[in-house]
């Protein structure tokens, strides 16, 4: 086994995320019978986006089981199994629906530990589509991992790439704590390099996705891609962009973070959240208050504007962060005159 | 009927009982915080249900959790320094009067949102199935908790995928301080299984007899078909919801009419008529001792050291 990243390793072949998600829970499965996959549509249908295609025939109902739309009751039921000993992954086909389950997750599976005295532990993921794809509407584009990251006992997980989507998912269901793992509508079919053989990524490691040295661009999630489209046009304006992809939102790799800024001097977050409340907000708080006298400007910070998602596609371009909106604040940060 | 069961039934009623006046008192000397919701006149319901189960079943509740922790076996000591806060209480200090756990006897909690055990329960019941251990779980909900979402799902949930598992509603008459009759259009609430469907079950629960007889019957039909049962055990609360209510909402004579056919006088009068007074006696006098001793424990145990104020977040 080995702790790898896409730098590191000969990959020759290239697969899609939803092959790289069902990969990992396939082996996982297969490694330790107490891994079971429950939610809706991930059985007969194959999984709403496809990521479970085949683990029904290949497992049978014990371990792969179709739950009806009852979002609390079939997390809650993961989380009880959990307490026992299980390792449930319970598929929220997006994390719209994962709002239903809220409390359980909130305030039984994040709590279990300490209010037992740590006689409980709940070794769960919770996994689906997050954030905004094409003209979704209101209800269905809600990037929620800022909700999650905010409850200490809960680990939140937000990958980009097929590679990290498989060694995350891998490490995250042999964690013996809580997960919330995001992933997008939009990326399912992005293909990607990924090892044939097992590897794990660790929990809590930040990436640099591309190095540079005079600004430090920080995402997760499916921005990743909009921000390395960000750092390759500024590289036309002779600017270089390093790209930090956190990949774990709770624990934060605090680390690489800060190493990165420290270097660059300069940060721009990109986030897809609304700006108040958001973990955004919480990592310039971060880089301020840590590495206050390394910075030549103030952070800048992305987020989709102040409406919930209109459906039509000229109004959800405009609320979304888009790659004109990050090159005019980078250029702000640059120019120190945010 | 057997004389054991009788006075060892008594015990763990009595035990509970003398828990909570304890607790009461100590919380009037503000040595206990928070909330504490008292199961005084609901005993027989814990008692007589949990007195039919196999150490590998499980049990959950919701924040009305001493008796179920004192009837499945829960030491008087942890709970009583749980209470209090202390290091040494059945969840290290963290828990509190709501959050009792001790997972060595398969008390699984002790959970404070309203309707939130109940699937949780349901995952407790389906690791039992999953695992084939021939184990089940109990899961008690207050009245106050048939209206909620949880409720519905968990309860569909367990007829789906058949889990060994039964619900007992202790319907108290009280939503806090909301009557029945203003949460529910039928004072039936074990009519609610039908839906589902699964066997239901309706008992007079300050009858510890009867609570025990139509437990026993459905943890037979949990453990053997692998089937769910909704119970629900008629009682009442003879304090407020919490010490923080007086209870006014209802009459002098409603509260008479359960007290005067409170559980555990009725048991120890039965002990008297077999001629067991003496038992009755040295359980009175061994139970008090038990309770003393854990309130002194409690009260000599140290507080959690604020360095560990972090300790038990992550794994």
């Amino acid at each position: 086994m080995s702790e790898s990243s896409q730098a590191e390793t000969a990959v020759t072949r290239e697969i899609p995320i939803r092959d790289a998600l069902r990969e990992a829970m396939v082996e996982e499965i297969e490694r330790d019978e107490s891994v079971f996959l429950v939610g809706e549509e991930v059985g007969g249908y194959n999984g709403a986006y496809k990521c479970s295609r085949g683990m029904l025939d290949q497992f049978g109902a014990r371990r792969v089981i179709d739950a009806p739309i009852a979002e609390c009751g079939f997390a809650g039921v993961g989380i009880g199994a959990a307490m026992m000993g299980l390792r449930p992954i319970v598929e929220f086909m997006t994390f719209n629906f994962s709002l239903i389950a809220i409390d359980q997750i909130l305030n039984t599976a994040a709590k279990a530990r300490l209010m037992s005295g740590g006689q409980l532990k709940c070794p769960i993921v919770f996994r689906g589509a997050g954030g905004a794809a094409f003209q979704l509407g209101a209800q269905h584009a809600n990037s929620f991992e800022g909700f999650y990251a905010y409850t200490p006992g809960l680990i939140v997980v937000a990958p980009a790439t097929p590679h990290d989507m498989k060694g995350l998912l891998k490490s995250s269901i042999r964690n013996d704590n809580p997960v919330v793992f995001f992933e997008s509508e939009l990326t399912y079919g992005l293909k990607g390099p990924v090892p044939e053989e097992e590897y794990l990524i660790p929990i809590g490691s930040a990436e640099i996705k591309r190095e540079g040295s005079d600004i430090t661009l920080v995402t997760w999630s499916k921005n990743l891609f909009l921000t390395l489209e960000v750092a390759e046009a500024l590289s036309k304006e002779g600017v270089s962009a390093e790209v930090v992809d956190l990949r774990t939102l709770r624990p934060l790799d605090t680390e690489t973070l800060l190493t990165s800024v420290a270097k660059t001097h300069r940060a721009l977050i990109i986030q897809e959240q609304h700006l108040v409340s958001s973990y955004g907000a919480y990592l310039s708080h971060v880089i301020t208050s840590q590495i206050f006298d390394e910075l030549d400007a103030p952070v800048g910070l992305i987020s989709s504007l102040e409406a919930p998602m209109p459906y039509s596609k000229t109004l959800e371009q405009v609320i979304l962060p888009s790659k004109e909106r990050c090159l005019e604040e980078a250029r702000k940060v640059l120019e120190g005159c945010l | 009927m057997d004389q054991d069961l009788i006075a060892d039934l008594f015990r763990q009623m009595l035990r509970i009982r003398r828990f909570e006046e304890e607790a009461a008192r100590l919380y009037t000397e503000r040595k206990i915080g928070g909330f504490l919701h008292l199961y005084i006149g609901e005993e027989a319901v814990a008692v007589g249900a949990l007195s039919v189960l196999e150490s590998k079943d499980c049990v959950i509740t919701a924040y009305r959790c001493h008796g179920h922790y004192l009837a499945r076996g829960g030491s008087a000591r942890a709970g009583m320094a749980e209470l209090l806060g202390k290091a040494t209480g059945c969840a290290g200090g963290r828990g509190g009067s709501m959050h009792f756990y001790d997972a060595s006897i398969n008390f699984m909690g002790g959970w404070g949102i309203v309707g939130g055990q109940l699937p949780v329960g349901a995952g407790l019941a389906f690791a039992q199935k999953y695992n084939n251990t021939g184990g089940v779980t109990l899961c008690f909900l207050g009245d106050g908790a048939v209206n909620i979402g949880p409720f519905h799902e968990a309860l569909s949930l367990a007829a789906l995928w058949k889990l060994p598992i039964v619900f007992i509603i202790e319907n108290n008459y009280f939503a806090m301080g909301t009557p029945l009759s203003k949460t529910a259009p039928t004072e039936d609430l074990a009519i609610r299984a039908l839906g589902y469907p699964m066997a239901r079950d309706t008992i007079d629960g300050h009858d510890v007899f009867a609570v025990r007889a139509a437990v026993h019957t459905a943890v037979r039909r949990a453990r053997e078909q692998k089937l769910p049962t909704l119970i629900e055990a008629k009682t009442y609360r003879y304090r407020g919801h919490s010490m923080a209510d007086p209870a006014k909402y209802r009459t002098k004579e409603d509260l008479e009419h359960w007290t005067q056919r409170d559980p555990i006088k009725t048991l120890g009068d039965k002990l008297n008529a077999l001629n067991l007074s003496q038992v009755r006696e040295r359980i009175t006098n061994e139970v008090e001792e038990e309770i003393m001793d854990a309130v002194k424990f409690a009260e000599d145990s140290p507080f959690p050291d604020p360095s560990t104020a972090l300790d038990y977040v992550y794994v």
